[in-house]
């Protein structure tokens, strides 16, 4: 009746285990109670589980990614107290196989459920407003990935109550994550929550790949499209292109798993490096995923606080354009020890380095935008700032592991840990918490503080510092990665440094936190009540924050890759119609969070071999797209009264804070332009005439 | 709006053109499918002649079943195109015709396949035995798996088709539709010429 699953699943030997249970039951209940008490029950499913606006939907996905930051934060603050009170003569606090399910834990959390919902969210928010458009091209699929993405994330949430999680690392390498070296249900966890984020997120890229193709407001050609929509539109390419490959070694992970097939067996004719060279088709592509988006937000940030237009723009399509596609060449720098022939390794070396070139043109094209720019240092610039220096540094020990004899000196060792933490932690954490501070006031109309924001942002930066360069000095004295306990006492010293690293990190996460309280508070102060609180360049902030939820009143037209900057220095901004007209909009729907459901209890029927809940499941989940396909009123109509009503609120605060007046001094200090009004691109000259 | 039933045939074949937004999305799903199938033909190649002491691809596979299933995709494909040609003419009943025999088809193929995996597997070589059959297993099934819930879907449109008639939200879905069935005979065709013709060319040689 329940297949694997008996009471021995809730027992745990560990206390730590239990007091984690207690915490996550004890907060769920706490929320639960919290919601039913103030009645916000029924607000919640109208307005957020059953929502397809893609704003709401953006919000979703950050708020998963905050919680599974601060998850995957525990974790990793766990395996350093672990390193850091283990060694010679002291076995730290951990057992080995709870040592192993937390880096497991951690690593999987931080990409597949903080860094992809956190940028997958900012996507949602910005992607539409950037492009005039009113919600994405499949607002119901844009519901279903949300919802999917939070099922899975339950499943990681589960696997601490029910059984356990997986002790086979982030990237579950054959044999050992097959059946024979990890028999219990924590692989299968595994397995299925990602399987399901990973169709959540492939859903994803065909929704934004068609959206930013089809979608854009009339006059935006392909070159007039804001940096950020040309970094997502390259990932969302990725996405489609990469993630399938993903799919299809779990799901063939998992029939080894459940009915005996030797697809990554090492026995029978199975073939371990067949997992390992499919998961890497798609695991080196994600790291080009997680970080393109990252430099799209950079881009932005750079522009708006330095008041200028983006240097070698063209250069920067190209150069995402070419990391893009190298991002499929690359795949073999993962196992350069595993036994290929020196002339493949040395193809994918090159291969790598070469990736370099279009990443440094990126660098020098922001170092040129900020270059006799009038730089802001709002919190978005800083993060930028901090980015710049630090990932340039983990950029440079990426070339150095890319030589294949280097890497068989570091290979698996805690080099190649701060390798990618130097570059994920930068490229991917910064960029998003970049584009958190820049697009917070769009959506929920009031800005971020700035006192806490800068404690977060130099704990982050001082913490990262102290916790990831002893590892690079660890890896160089020859520590492998993954290690519970170890006997080299030279190691301890450097273990305890990156531990304080972890605690000014907690600093810089707990001050974030502590950021987004103060701010709600302060709201009325922080009002951003013109919708533009930065001195935009890019059509999102042409509307107010937050904006309706039709976005556009009326379809912007584009005569710029500014459009924003463009209609300010011209004087068409918020140019209203002689009349407005009825908007049809995506009406809201239960059937993504039905799925959802559906889903998240297929995967735990699965992990435990509950069948006959599984096969329901399916079938439920296509009985509930049928349903659905029958249903043809799947719209609703805004009136145009209320278009006009709400425009002219607008209207309203825009005088009120002398908007019109204040757009005089942008056109005496902003971009040079020719005399009918265009803008002249940056050179490495300041302004004509004078030197550079 | 799409919500009454429209008779309009122009807007029935607008809606069914390939390159409407929709449309368009699934297009991009579609690639995302090729790169699925891609990786299982990679899993086949790789793992296609380690036998673990197995069968080879000579002792299971027949050209006989194999063409015959063959043949019936084929036409399947062709009778989703007169289908399409009757959308576009506005022959209701014509469209409900080519899908019923397009399902038949497709349940011909599906048919044979199953039986043809029954009788593998009781020649006791089922998808545990070997690295090979466990690919082979895991390719044309996925394929299998596609057609059936190919054939679901032409039956909830020859429904939807019954029920409300020729509206353009029904020949937007009947333009993916066709996408997916054609799509998913060129992939035939790819297992086809990868698994069994050198199969059997090997397997007679072996």
């Amino acid at each position: 009746m329940f297949g694997k699953l008996t009471l021995d699943a809730f027992h745990h030997s560990s206390m730590i285990i239990v007091f984690a249970n207690v915490i996550m039951i004890g907060t769920g209940l706490a929320v639960v109670a919290a919601l039913t008490y103030y009645r916000k029950w029924g607000y919640l499913y109208r307005e957020w589980f059953t929502t397809v606006d893609h704003k709401k939907i953006g919000v979703i996905y950050i708020v998963i990614a905050l919680i599974f930051l601060l998850r995957g934060f525990i974790d990793a603050a766990m395996v350093r107290a672990q390193q850091a009170s283990a060694g010679p003569g002291m076995d730290g606090y951990l057992e080995a196989a709870h040592f192993a399910e937390l880096f497991t834990g951690h690593g999987t959390m931080m990409i597949f459920f903080m860094a992809m919902p956190f940028l997958v969210g900012l996507m949602n928010i910005a992607i539409p407003l950037q492009i005039g458009a009113r919600d994405v091209s499949f607002p119901l699929l844009n519901a279903i990935s949300v919802w999917l993405t939070a099922a899975a994330g339950a499943l990681v949430m589960i696997s601490l109550l029910v059984g356990s999680f997986s002790e086979a690392g982030w990237s579950g390498y054959t044999p050992f994550s097959g059946l024979a070296h990890s028999p219990g249900p924590g692989v299968d966890y595994w397995i299925w929550a990602l399987q399901i984020s990973g169709i959540s997120t492939t859903l994803t890229g065909v929704n934004f790949v068609t959206t930013i193709l089809k979608k854009r407001a009339p006059g935006m050609t392909l070159m007039r499209m804001p940096m950020f929509t040309w970094t997502v539109l390259c990932t969302s390419i990725l996405i489609v292109v990469s993630f399938p490959a993903l799919t299809a070694a779990l799901a063939l992970l998992a029939l080894d798993r459940s009915v005996g097939t030797h697809f990554f067996t090492s026995i029978m004719g199975g073939d371990q490096m067949l997992y390992i060279n499919m998961f890497w088709l798609w695991g080196h592509p994600e790291v080009y995923i997680l970080v393109l988006p990252a430099f799209g937000i950079f881009s932005e940030v750079v522009t708006t606080y330095c008041n200028k237009r983006l240097f070698g723009y063209t250069s920067m399509v190209w150069a995402t354009m070419a990391i893009a596609f190298l991002s499929f060449g690359v795949w073999v720098h993962h196992f350069y020890t595993m036994g290929q022939d020196p002339l493949r390794n040395s193809i994918f070396g090159i291969a790598t380095m070469v990736i370099a070139i279009p990443t440094g043109v990126k660098i020098y094209d922001w170092i040129w935008t900020m270059f006799r720019g009038r730089i802001e240092y709002k919190l978005p610039m800083l993060w930028t700032l901090g980015f710049l220096i630090t990932f340039v540094m983990g950029g440079m020990s990426g070339v150095l592991l890319a030589i294949p004899g280097a890497d068989y000196k570091m290979h698996n060792s805690l080099f190649l840990v701060a390798h990618f933490h130097n570059v994920l932690i930068p490229g991917t954490m910064f960029g998003l918490l970049a584009g958190f501070y820049y697009w917070f006031p769009k959506v929920f109309g009031f800005r971020l503080d700035e006192k806490w924001g800068r404690h977060s942002f130099w704990g982050w930066l001082v913490g990262f510092y102290v916790a990831f360069v002893p590892l690079y000095m660890l890896g160089i004295m020859g520590m492998p990665r993954r290690m519970v306990t170890y006997d080299n006492p030279a190691w301890h010293f450097w273990l305890v440094i990156a531990a304080i690293g972890a605690i000014i990190v907690a600093y810089g996460i707990f001050a974030m936190f502590m950021q987004i309280y103060v701010s709600w508070r302060d709201r009325e102060k922080n009002a951003d009540l013109t919708g533009d609180p930065w001195g935009g360049r890019t059509l999102e902030w042409s509307i107010p924050s937050p904006p309706p939820e039709y976005n556009f009143a009326v379809v912007p037209e584009v005569r710029d890759r500014d459009a924003f900057m463009e209609m300010k220095v011209n004087d068409w901004a918020y140019q209203r119609p002689s009349a407005y007209e009825d908007i049809h909009m995506p009406k809201s729907t239960p059937l993504a969070i039905v799925i959802a459901a559906l889903s998240f209890v297929f995967g735990f029927a699965y992990v435990w071999h509950i069948w006959w809940l599984a096969g329901l499941c399916v079938l439920g989940t296509v009985a509930a797209v049928i349903v659905r396909s029958f249903n043809d009123e799947t719209e609703f109509v805004i009136p145009a009264a209320e278009v006009e009503a709400d425009e002219d609120a607008f209207h309203r605060r825009l005088q009120d804070a002398d908007v019109f007046e204040h757009m005089k001094d942008i056109k005496e200090y902003g971009d040079e332009r020719t005399p009918n009004g265009e803008f002249i691109e940056p050179t490495t000259r300041a302004t004509s005439g004078v030197p550079g | 709006m799409a919500s009454s039933p429209s008779h309009d045939l122009n807007r029935v074949r607008a809606a069914a053109r390939a390159d409407t937004e929709v449309n368009f999305g699934f297009w991009a799903y579609l690639m995302s499918d090729v790169v699925l199938f891609s990786m299982l033909f990679l899993a086949y190649v790789n793992l296609s002649q380690r036998y673990a002491g197995g069968p080879t691809p000579g002792e299971i596979f027949s050209l006989h079943g194999v063409f015959l299933e063959t043949m019936a995709l084929l036409a399947s494909s062709l009778t989703f195109g007169l289908a399409m040609v009757s959308l576009h003419q506005g022959k209701k009943n014509h469209i409900i015709g080519w899908l019923l025999a397009t399902f038949v088809l497709g349940a011909f193929f599906l048919w044979h396949e199953v039986s043809e995996f029954v009788h593998i597997i009781h020649e006791g070589a089922s998808f545990d035995r070997s690295g090979f059959l466990s690919a082979y297993f895991g390719l044309v099934g996925t394929h299998g798996a596609h057609v059936f819930f190919g054939m679901i879907w032409l039956l909830t449109m020859v429904a939807q088709i019954a029920l409300r008639g020729l509206t353009p939200a029904i020949g937007s879905r009947l333009a993916r539709l066709s996408l997916f069935w054609h799509f998913l005979d060129l992939v035939w065709i790819c297992v086809f010429s990868t698994v069994y013709l050198p199969g059997l060319i090997q397997g007679g040689s072996a």
